[in-house]
């Protein structure tokens, strides 16, 4: 009993793992706790020191392959200071942002085209 | 008791104020010499008693027994004509009591004029602006401090302006002998070699022991200042050569002497030809511009050379080097074959990689292919000193030419064009075209970036910088202050730099602090051009000394200031959540010490209190443009003015 219970417990944690469904809100607070705008922006916009994250070019996956393992400057987070559900938090909050407008909408940003 | 000696009228050498060119003798056949009154009793400097009054109430007793000394003739006033033809506009100062008779003589017996009083709150903050002027107006200014107490507080920033190759020329008040020591207040702010605090990061120094002394070394420190590569000088002022009658011995034998300023070192002629030839026959070739511009000319002359080949331009904005919207604007380390640095300090850093902070161990690799032919024309290889690192990693190069670039970049200019074939000149002009389409594709994308976040409050720096552009790019506009990478670098990303004044570059060796004091000096200096000067403003930095506002609003320095205000030392910040992850511990802990938050600091009312336009806090991006709008009205009467935007990190 205690063994299918164990199953049952790792199967439930690997099918989160290959598709977790997060909670934004948590996600944003988790976001804004552990530092995470602090190079992407509170919007995930980029900065010069750290990618443009939201909203997100990839799945919640890739997300979290990257944050477990990543490939420039950005600090290795393990299960230790993130889990892979508190990440999957975090990416549903990044799915709530919305892409920008287009910068042929924004007059300040289209004025500097052909200068 | 009293010294007798002959006092003559101030003004004896009024006649070589001014004189920059020109030896002045100090002979009693000058104009103003005949001119003296007539000779009375010294009084070379306060008793005991009198003196005590620096520190101590004044006592009891019989004040019609003591002396009373007054001169004519202080030592200082001949220091302020040695000071008057070196042609320094202003002296940025906190008063100090060690060169108070320096202090005076500028003022009363100089004028207040040429060089005319900066009341600074703090000595970083005199040499800071100091540093932030002469990267406008290209001449040094004079900093007084003490030289114990004021040096220290001095330090820092004077050692940002010698990792910036900014000459800063400092004069130091000194009681050097312990007779003249009145109170415990002048023992502790005496001491025996005053500059060697700062003499791993100054260029000279002197402690004249006669006035004859400090006006050879004066001229001979501005000399050696004004050599590239430029660098801070330290003069110590004895205060008892500025307080006592000037010797009647050196009245007759003191001479300014004459200043004359070297021509800068060009680099040598063979060498010049095997660079250009490497130049020349390059397919890819990059050209690294770290402070090539000494002076505006450097502009031009970068210009000049990268159409000559048709080579790109790397910027890496320690100056304004090359103009950021040209075509040639950019390029591909990894791909050339030959690189040009010109006056790149971390030319090694420049050309190599190294093991990020989320890897352990440390290893460096070359980002330049292999092969690739490296060419450095730096005057630092004609300069250094050992013990504060700021020279770089040693850079293994093909060709080093140890000499100034901008006085070099003439020659090499020619020698390419005698080298350059048709052939040659058709290839060139299609790598150009190709340059340009990537240059232009490289500005569309910082274009597309620039909408991200466009809405979010906190204010993101790319609206900043474009809400900003949006009001200054019809003006005559200079901004002063570092953006990289504080602020994303957006506006060297999108606004349309030109001009020299218009991009300063950075502190040097990281200082912070710089930032503010440096603004309001480069504000200074932008004033008498009438240009409106805009200072994008880390809100850590401020708080260092945030005096330098009220420097601003008492001397009428019109200065735009835009707080960046992320609430946080962001740097370190970020730093400690790289340490988090690293040792496998809570992130969550990275604003301990790192955040300036709780209670957030009102800057828009801290402007206020020191006597300046202040608005804010801005948290939402509409209302950034009319604030900024109101602000500008303010700084075109001739004021400061501040806005507190509540920015995003970075």
């Amino acid at each position: 009993m205690q063994k299918l219970l164990l199953a049952a417990l790792l199967l439930t944690a690997l099918v989160r793992a290959q598709d977790p469904a997060g909670n934004a809100g948590a996600g944003q607070r988790l976001y804004m706790k552990n530092g995470c705008y602090q190079c992407h922006g509170t919007v995930g916009q980029g900065t010069i020191a750290g990618a443009r994250i939201g909203p997100p070019r990839l799945n919640a996956q890739g997300l979290i392959r990257y944050v477990r393992r990543p490939a420039g400057q950005m600090p290795a987070f393990t299960e230790k200071v993130m889990s892979d559900r508190e990440l999957a938090d975090v990416y549903a909050f990044l799915k709530t942002i919305p892409p920008p407008k287009p910068s042929k909408d924004i007059p300040l940003l289209n004025d500097l085209r052909g200068k | 008791m009293a010294r007798k000696g002959p006092v003559g009228r101030r003004g004896f050498l009024k006649g070589a104020a001014g004189a920059a060119a020109g030896a002045a003798a100090l002979a009693t056949s000058t104009p103003a010499a005949k001119a003296q009154a007539p000779e009375r009793a010294a009084t070379p400097l306060p008793s005991t008693a009198l003196a005590a009054a620096e520190k101590s109430p004044p006592t009891r007793g019989d004040v019609s027994a003591v002396d009373v000394y007054t001169t004519d003739r202080p030592g200082a006033d001949f220091m302020v004509d040695v000071i008057k033809t070196l042609n320094f506009d202003y002296v940025c100062a906190n008063p100090g009591s060690s060169f108070r008779g320096l202090h005076e003589s500028l003022v009363n017996y100089g004028g207040n004029k040429a060089p005319e009083f900066i009341t600074c709150c703090h000595e970083e903050s005199s040499v800071a602006m100091a540093h932030g002027y002469f990267k406008i107006e290209g001449k040094p200014l004079m900093v007084m401090a003490h030289g114990t107490v004021g040096l220290q507080h001095a330090s820092m920033a004077i050692y940002n302006a010698y990792a910036d190759r900014v000459p800063v020329y400092i004069v130091l008040g000194n009681i050097q002998d312990i007779k003249f020591r009145r109170s415990d207040v002048e023992w502790a702010h005496s001491v025996q070699d005053a500059a060697a605090m700062v003499r791993d990061y100054t260029k000279w120094d002197d402690n004249p022991v006669s006035l004859g002394h400090f006006a050879e070394s004066s001229v001979r420190a501005y000399k050696i200042a004004m050599t590239p590569p430029y660098e801070p000088v330290v003069i110590v002022a004895d205060a008892v050569l500025q307080e006592a009658p000037m010797p009647e011995a050196d009245r007759r034998t003191a001479r300014i002497p004459k200043l004359t300023l070297p021509a800068p070192p060009a680099g040598d002629s063979g060498a010049l030809a095997e660079a250009a030839k490497l130049l020349v026959a390059a397919e890819n070739p990059l050209i690294v511009a770290g402070r090539s511009a000494r002076t505006p000319q450097g502009i031009a002359l970068l210009v000049e050379l990268a159409e000559t080949l048709q080579a790109p331009v790397q910027d890496r904005h320690f100056r304004m080097n090359f103009p950021s919207l040209h075509p040639l604007s950019g390029g591909n380390i990894a791909t050339a074959d030959v690189v040009l640095g010109l006056e790149v300090q971390d030319f090694w850093m420049a050309t190599h990689t190294q093991t990020p902070i989320n890897r352990m161990g440390m290893q460096s690799k070359p980002i330049t292919k292999p092969g690739a032919k490296l060419v450095t024309i730096y005057s630092g290889d004609l300069y250094g000193k050992s013990n504060y690192q700021d020279f770089g990693r040693y850079a293994e190069v093909d060709l080093s030419i140890a000499a100034d670039a901008e006085a070099t970049l003439p020659a090499l200019i020619e020698a390419c064009r005698k080298l350059i074939t048709p052939d040659r000149r058709r290839a060139m002009q299609a790598r150009g075209a190709k340059l340009a389409e990537a240059s232009k594709a490289a500005r569309e994308r910082d274009i597309e970036l620039a909408a991200y976040g466009w809405d979010a409050s906190p204010i993101s720096t790319a609206r900043v910088s474009m809400e900003l552009w949006n009001q200054i790019k019809n003006e005559d506009w200079s901004l002063v202050s570092d953006v990289n990478p504080f602020f994303s670098s957006w506006p060297l990303r999108l606004w349309d730099f030109k001009k020299h004044y218009q991009y300063l570059g950075e502190h040097g060796a990281y200082g912070i602090g710089y930032g503010a004091p440096a603004a309001v000096g480069a504000a200074l200096a932008n004033r008498k051009h009438g240009r409106l000067t805009v200072n994008i403003q880390c809100d850590g930095d401020l708080n260092y000394a945030p005096g330098v506002l009220w420097t601003a609003a008492h001397h009428r320095i019109p200065l735009l200031t835009i707080m960046h205000n992320n609430r946080a030392y962001h740097q370190e910040a970020m730093y400690l959540t790289d340490m988090a992850a690293r040792a496998n511990r809570s992130v969550s802990t990275f604003s301990v010490g790192s955040g300036i938050n709780d209670p957030n600091i009102d800057y828009a009312t801290m402007a206020r209190a020191y006597g300046m336009y202040g608005k804010g806090p801005i948290t939402d991006p509409k209302d950034l443009g009319p604030a900024i709008k109101g602000a500008i009205a303010v700084v075109k009467r001739g004021e400061p003015a501040l806005i507190d935007v509540v920015t995003q990190p970075r």
